[in-house]
């Protein structure tokens, strides 16, 4: 099995062995449930080691919802930080506050860690924030997805930093980064883009935990299909703020193209990733990172957009009582 | 013959008319399901799209789509 800078998608025989096939993959390979997990493992390790996500020694943070895209890649993880005594590891999750949800997907997340003997980190937007998602969503008039994702992201790379980590790991998968960069692209926000790949960022700076994505050549279906062999499915749980979103259309769109051309999701990302060189270069910032001036974490504006949106907060709730 | 199909999405069962040697491919057809969506059960086991259902063939849907 091989990545090349041609094509990012591994290399397999059409039939694995004499045993029943269990999962066919989009170019006909027709795999065993042994030779599908030994195939979904490797590629893995290989985007680990191609893209190197991994150095040497690291204390590494997983991000973790509850999902099998989380508890998958904490899994596996789990056998390389055994297997490396040098690679700490720890799953941090944030509760954004969502009923009926993510109150569900935590015990998920508590129940694999204690199992798997993996220290879990919690931290609450209410805690930490003073509010919960579903408290701001009642207060500001935006798109949900878009404030939770600010909120998401300043507390994973704060807390992140605090607690020593050295990179975050997340369970973003193939789909995940085809619906990114599709969404960049009909939005014409091209910088955007610069940011994705298997490894965030364009600007290195000390401030930022730099996040990585281990199953970023495996799709949806294959990690479902991984967690399901492994015991990690859990029961299907659908944050209520995501069935309408855009990201949620652009990915129905993309399943109706890839059923009829199979490799459709493989040939964007794999093409994406030919031109992500350009683009980092493109946009790599020479301006030295900003502090928040409200709460000192690094921004590109005079404050981050976390506090923009809590002084929104403040100011709206203020009006609503008044 | 008619065989109870498990939907994980809808955490429920749906009673699914279904003629014989009828395949997974023909059940996701007839619920309407993108097979890339889904991934297919039966028995407890990881099944293809081609995998024959039989009568008493306990059958499961679990959708691939990330929750949040």
């Amino acid at each position: 099995m091989d990545i090349d800078e041609n094509n990012a998608e591994p290399k397999i025989e059409l039939n694995c062995c004499s045993r029943k096939p269990a999962i066919e993959l989009h170019k006909g390979s027709k795999l065993c449930k042994a030779h599908f997990i030994e195939y979904f493992e490797s590629k893995v390790f290989k985007t680990i080691r191609e893209f190197d996500l991994i150095g040497k020694k690291e204390h590494l943070g997983v991000a973790v919802s509850g999902g099998k895209d989380s508890l998958t890649v904490l899994h596996l993880l789990s056998k390389l930080s055994k297997q490396n005594p040098k690679i700490k590891l720890t799953a941090i999750l944030i509760n954004e506050g969502i009923k009926g949800y993510r109150d569900k997907t935590i015990i998920d997340g508590r129940e694999f860690c204690e199992k798997s003997r993996i220290e879990l980190k919690v931290y609450s937007y209410k805690e930490e924030l003073g509010y919960t998602l579903d408290e701001i969503l009642k207060i500001l008039d935006v798109k949900p997805c878009t404030v939770c994702g600010i909120f998401r992201r300043y507390l994973l790379n704060k807390k992140s930093r605090e607690l020593g980590f050295t990179r975050i790991a997340t369970g973003h998968n193939l789909d995940d980064e085809c619906q990114s960069i599709l969404m960049n692209q009909f939005n014409n926000r091209i910088a955007e883009s610069a940011r994705l790949g298997p490894k965030n960022g364009v600007a290195e700076s000390s401030s930022f935990i730099q996040r990585i994505k281990p199953l970023y050549l495996c799709t949806e279906k294959e990690v479902t299909a991984y967690a399901f062999l492994n015991g990690i499915l859990k029961e299907f749980n659908e944050c209520p703020n995501v069935a309408k979103s855009y990201r949620a259309q652009v990915r129905d769109m993309l399943n109706d193209i890839e059923n009829k051309f199979p490799g459709t999701k493989y040939s964007v990302v794999n093409s994406f990733l030919q031109t992500l060189p350009l683009l980092k270069e493109k946009f790599k910032s020479n301006s030295p990172i900003n502090q928040c001036a409200k709460c000192s974490e690094p921004c590109s504006n005079d404050i981050c957009n976390a506090c923009f949106y809590l002084e929104k907060i403040e100011l709206k709730k203020d009006i609503k009582v008044e | 013959m008619e065989i109870s199909v498990f939907i994980d999405r809808e955490n429920s069962s749906r009673d699914v008319v279904l003629e014989d040697n009828t395949k997974v491919s023909d059940l996701l057809k007839k619920l309407n399901l993108n097979p890339i969506t889904v991934i297919v059960s039966k028995n407890g086991e990881l099944v293809m799209e081609s995998e024959k259902i039989n009568e008493n063939d306990s059958i499961k849907i679990f959708s691939v789509i990330s929750g949040g």
